[in-house]
């Protein structure tokens, strides 16, 4: 929490202005009980009605700046809060931007999210928190224990002892539920597996007539949770009683005690009634303090998995000098590129070779996790190779600004993503300036144009979050046609067809060959059919070439290649 | 469903433990009434301590003895009655659970397949804990707080009438003070929960595809749209934060006013002596704790709105219609022929879309018969009929001869082996997930299906063999494995028919061997209905079904249907054209 605190530094006079009128609302407030002790003894001693008014009015007027300062005090934190949780997620949604692919991985999207989200507001919370009460509930219990001592020294030791117990009380009862309550969360999770579970398998449980067995499973577990819940509720459950003994103890002490200071003449009346009063306020401040211990342990535990992603610092560095690039150097080479994840004991790519000439169509194909997606990220550098070089039109992708590259690449991923906002919008990711007619000509080529055109509102159709409102395949057409409104040199296809029926995918591939003269294009696929016809192939399996050329070399040459063939074909087709 | 309704329907659940509850009113009554008496003897107690020499000793100390008791008791019972209403809640919330779980094992495939896992899945987690929190604090805190109420104003007449009228009409103040600020920032909370869901939204869609975005170099774009979006965060944060942490400090002040008002007329009665300084003692403590309840109060009546909204849903999983149990004179289907009779055949999901009409289907046993069309063209319908997860509109299914609404649902499905694209595998152990459907199955007919299935090798791979554990989902095998297991599950039963449906793709060449010799070898003598995908399956098959839009468009054998030059031949060659 700590390394936090650098995002308050603007904030400065607000962080101080908050606590110090917490401060001074906690000192009127321990003023009240003094000023009850004085109407008591002075007051009604004496029948002194004016005193009783002056002071009921001191009472009146020590709330009112109490409710003042406070006010204040709440402004300031609340002000220093959410400047605090929008600087830090304005800061780490900067820094997430800046990682690469490798530490995106490491961390994995969901967790980022919910750090960028959940976590800060959290995080936030306990700022304001800590601004509003930490100052305040300690004082009013020191402050109390001192204004004890102001009145009696004696009685004052009574709140010496109380006052610690009271703490630990609340301490052990506080500590022992924790552990119990992280082992319901985990049964509460085993619940939820289990649901699941049934839900995503509902078909096979049905097929085998486990029903009622499902239900005796899930029945025991809820029983699990029942008695841990239980057995939680019955320590928590002891909190208020045990407190309200102590506090009692205390009462009965200290009228006890001041019998005998009465009695002698060394305490009045008014002044029993003021530490009776001052040991309920310790109370209360005591479970705010708890409470707050809690809300910070929990600030803390979201610090520091917001730290966990300030201390990962972006891997690839980008180059910022312009380069110049060879016209007659091949396309692409890749030369001797090997290349394992992070964390990864063996070689995702390894010792990898080949060089395309600009404009020829490239197929790339083996089985799940031989390495082909990994292969087009290198080209793109989403990651850096671990050995060998990467080379787009004879320089090495290293040297190339990160704008420069993308200008160059157009990628369709394997998943269809497209972002809330409109057709346009999504479509001139690639071109921000792009015209219509380059629009028109990539969605044609994409096969897209025909279905854009039946909605009413065409490209300015909205596209709500997560693409809700196409189908998978029409995502997948605006997909291929975002990455070719760019015009870029070089298109990957990463798997891009797998929601196309076969016609369609067929219309596409004419369509590429076609219109795209002069574009290098990668094809990734498992499907045979698909890149058939490539200028050339490259065959991978777990993580190696194992054979580069045509369709019919392959076939002849390559077993794995036969393998995939025979499973997909029948014989005389190949 | 009223809320009073709503109300009393999830109060019949806490029935069997009436027990607790009575124990607990008790309780309530018992703690609540001592804790307001200690008050009392403190009072007196202080007014035993008057001046110096006027200090009645042997009365203080009996006074304090019992006072000790009353606060000893009222600790204890407190203590206990929070136990009483954790047994009711817990109990009730298990009882709830367990019967919207129960309900979900018997109600049509046609709830879940239309109901969004999601949704079901946080009304059986979130929404029972919700009606756990709202049951225990309207339990242990509308009893207490009502009983403190009443009590309060009982012991403050008993003492002195007109500073009780005064507390009774004076502290309702922090109440209307605190629902005032309520109202006026509901509208801030309201824009600050959008702000912080558009936010969510984005962050969601940003950061989850944070890879497309860097692929195109968008990062600028998504931080300019995001600080945007973060600053009027900020704005309306603040506003939010600040008036809803005024409600506190105004509650307090005007609590504070109470407080002091009873002190000064109070003190102005003592002076003329109709209220000693420890009745006024004791009134001040009352007067700092009168608000308490009703504070606690309208937050326990918010927790008990939201937990009857959460019950609400939880009700609407209960109250789900059961499939229509199996008829009581259903026969048990022992040994099936393998014989299949569509006859007549009508059936669609909604009855706008109509889609299958009129089928008419004769299957001989051991014959194969491919299913065949594009993705989402409703390929599974068949199955769902096939195996009575859903039940046809008109016309019949006959399996070995007899309807299969006359045979039980169990039986039925017994007889069919299925293993389906979308391979659910159980977290638990290998052997466990093999054994599904025969727990009881030796080790030796185990290995026998796992051998069947081709998944014997792999499985010996495995860490821990046949006791690795899987991950929910089989997270940690690989899709051809999964599917390989699925086999062994269903080879383990030998049924006589099957049904199977073909990956697509995704799965890793040499594993695919596999699955096609392993989906072969099971076949063979058995009625099989195959969702196919592969050519070779296809040309095998003794009947193509060819369904588009969830109707079967043509029928027949790979030749004749490329014959046919329609709807298949179409399909077939653009699959091989370039």
């Amino acid at each position: 929490m700590f390394k936090l605190v650098r995002f308050l530094k603007d904030y400065k006079k607000e962080c101080a202005i908050g606590p110090l009128f917490k401060f001074l609302e906690a000192c009127f407030e321990l003023l009240v009980p003094l000023v009850m002790a004085g109407i008591i003894d002075t007051g009604i001693k004496n029948a002194d009605t004016i005193y009783i008014y002056k002071m009921g009015g001191l009472m009146v007027f020590l709330g009112v700046l109490g409710l003042v300062c406070s006010l204040t005090a709440q402004y300031f934190a609340a002000k220093a809060s959410m400047g605090f949780g929008t600087a830090l997620r304005s800061a780490l949604f900067n820094h997430v931007s800046r990682l690469s692919y490798s530490e995106l991985d490491e961390i994995g999207t969901p967790s980022l999210i919910t750090r960028l989200t959940g976590d800060i507001n959290q995080a936030q919370t306990g700022v304001n928190l800590v601004l509003r009460l930490f100052l305040r509930s300690p004082f009013i219990v020191i402050g109390a224990v001192i204004m004890a001592f102001f009145v009696d020294v004696k009685l004052a030791v009574i709140f010496l002892i109380a006052t610690p117990l009271i703490g630990a009380v609340i301490y052990f009862v506080m500590s022992a539920t924790v552990p119990c309550y992280q082992k319901i969360q985990a049964t509460l999770d085993r619940i939820s597996l289990l649901t699941r579970e049934n839900l995503a398998g509902v078909r096979v449980i049905r097929a085998f007539s486990k029903q009622n067995e499902e239900i005796r499973t899930f029945g025991t577990t809820c029983g699990v949770l029942m008695n841990e819940q239980l057995w939680a509720g019955k320590i928590a459950a002891l909190l208020n009683p045990a407190t309200y003994v102590v506090v009692n103890a205390a009462v009965i002490a200290i009228v006890w005690g001041g019998g005998f200071q009465v009695n002698e003449g060394r305490l009045t009346q008014g002044e029993v009634i003021a530490l009776v009063n001052y040991m309920s306020q310790i109370l209360l401040a005591l479970v705010a303090l708890a409470n707050l211990i809690i809300a910070f342990t929990k600030a803390s535990a979201c610090a520091v998995r917001i730290n966990e992603v300030f201390d990962i610092s972006p891997g690839l560095a980008e180059s910022q000098q312009p380069v110049c690039v060879f016209t007659d150097a091949p396309r692409v080479v890749f030369d001797d590129v090997s290349f394992s994840y992070k964390k990864a004991e063996e070689e995702a790519l390894s010792h990898i070779s080949f060089s395309v000439p600009a404009g020829s169509v490239v197929g790339i194909i083996g089985g799940t996790g031989a390495g082909k997606t990994t292969l087009v990220n290198l080209m793109a550098r989403f990651y850096d190779v671990t050995k060998g070089r990467v080379l787009i039109d004879g320089v090495d992708v290293k040297k190339y600004p990160f704008a420069e590259l993308h200008r160059k690449i157009g990628i369709v991923p394997q998943k269809a993503v497209l972002f809330k906002g409109t057709l346009r919008e999504n479509l001139c990711w690639g071109k921000k300036d792009a015209t219509d007619e380059e629009i028109e000509q990539a969605l044609k080529i994409a096969q897209g144009w025909e279905f854009v055109v039946s909605k009413p509102d065409r490209l300015e159709t909205m596209i709500t979050q997560g693409a809700k409102n196409l189908s998978g395949g029409q995502r997948q057409r605006l997909t291929i046609a975002r990455a070719l409104v760019g015009r870029p040199e070089i298109l990957i296809l990463d798997d891009s067809a797998s929601a196309l029926d076969f016609a369609t995918d067929a219309a596409l591939r004419k369509a590429l060959k076609k219109e795209t003269t002069g574009m290098t294009v990668f094809l990734v696929s498992q499907r045979v059919s698909t890149l058939k016809n490539a200028d050339f192939i490259i065959v991978l399996d777990d993580g190696k070439t194992v054979g580069i050329g045509q369709h019919d070399e392959l076939f002849e040459s390559c077993s794995v290649y036969r393998e995939i063939c025979l499973s997909q074909l029948e014989k005389e087709e190949v | 469903m009223p809320k009073q309704r709503l109300l009393k329907r999830l109060l019949s659940f806490t029935r069997p433990y009436l027990p607790y509850l009575f124990l607990a009113l008790i309780l309530a009554v018992i703690s609540v009434s001592l804790s307001l008496y200690a008050p009392v003897l403190t009072g007196r107690a202080v007014d035993l301590v008057i001046a110096k020499g006027q200090v009645n000793f042997s009365a203080l100390k009996s006074l304090l003895t019992t006072l000790g008791f009353v606060v000893a008791i009222t600790a204890f019972s407190q203590w206990l009655m929070g136990l009483c209403s954790n047994k009711i809640t817990y109990l009730t919330v298990r009882d709830i659970r367990l019967k919207a779980f129960e309900r979900l094992q018997k109600v049509p495939l046609r709830f879940i397949d239309s109901n969004a896992h999601g949704d079901i899945l946080s009304r059986v987690i979130v929404d029972a804990e919700q009606v756990a929190d709202g049951l225990l604090m309207g339990f242990t805190q509308l009893f207490t707080g009502v009983v403190t109420i009443f009590g309060t104003i009982g012991f403050m007449l008993a003492i002195n009438v007109k500073i009780t009228l005064l507390v009774v009409f004076v502290t309702p103040l922090s109440l209307f003070v605190a629902n005032f600020i309520a109202r006026r920032t509901f509208n801030l909370f309201k824009l600050q929960s959008e702000t912080r869901g558009e936010m969510s939204a984005m962050v969601e869609e940003t950061i989850g595809n944070m890879k497309v975005v860097k692929a195109f170099g968008r990062e600028p774009e998504a931080i300019r749209q995001f600080e945007e979006i973060n600053e009027r965060l900020r704005v309306c944060g603040i506003k939010a934060l600040f008036f809803s942490s005024v409600t506190n400090p105004c509650t307090r002040f005007v609590n504070g006013v109470v407080y002091t008002l009873v002190g000064i007329v109070g003190a102005l009665t003592a002076v003329t002596g109709l209220l000693s300084v420890g009745q006024l003692s004791c009134f001040l403590s009352y007067a700092n704790q009168y608000t308490k309840p009703f504070n606690e109060i309208s937050g326990v009546i918010a927790e008990l709105q939201s937990a009857l909204a959460s019950a609400k849903r939880l009700f609407e999983i209960i109250d789900a219609e059961p499939e229509t149990p199996d008829s009581p004179d259903a026969a048990v289907l022992t040994r099936a022929d393998g014989s299949v009779v569509l006859d007549r055949v009508s059936f669609s999901y909604v009855p706008e879309i109509k889609l299958i009409e009129d089928l008419s289907l004769s299957v001989r046993p051991g014959q194969k018969i491919a299913i065949v069309g594009r993705t989402g063209c409703g390929k599974t319908t068949l199955i769902n009929l096939l195996m009575r997860f859903y039940d046809v509109n008109a016309g019949q299914i006959i399996v070995s001869n007899k309807k299969v609404t006359d045979l039980t649902r169990d039986s039925l499905r017994a007889s069919f082996g299925m293993v389906l694209q979308d391979t659910w595998l159980k977290a638990g152990s290998v052997r466990d997930n093999i054994a599904y459907g025969r727990p009881n199955a030796s080790e030796y007919e185990i290995a026998g299906a796992a051998v069947a299935a081709h998944a014997d090798s792999f499985i010996k791979r495995l860490p821990d063999g046949y006791d690795t554990q899987i991950a929910e989902d089989g997270g940690n095998l690989s899709q051809g494995q999964k599917q390989l297991l699925c086999i062994a599950r269903a080879m383990l039963s030998l049924p006589s028919m099957l049904i199977l449906d073909e990956a697509t793709s995704s799965i890793d060449t040499r594993t695919e061997i596999y699955v096609q010799k392993a989906f072969d070898d099971m076949m063979r003598g058995r009625t099989s209905f195959i969702v196919a995908h592969r050519l070779s399956t296809i040309r095998r098959a003794d009947l193509i079904l060819v369904m588009d839009s969830g109707r079967i468009v043509e029928r027949g054998t790979h030749e004749e249907l490329l014959a046919r030059k329609g709807f298949y031949a179409d399909l077939y060659n653009s699959q091989f054209a370039i």
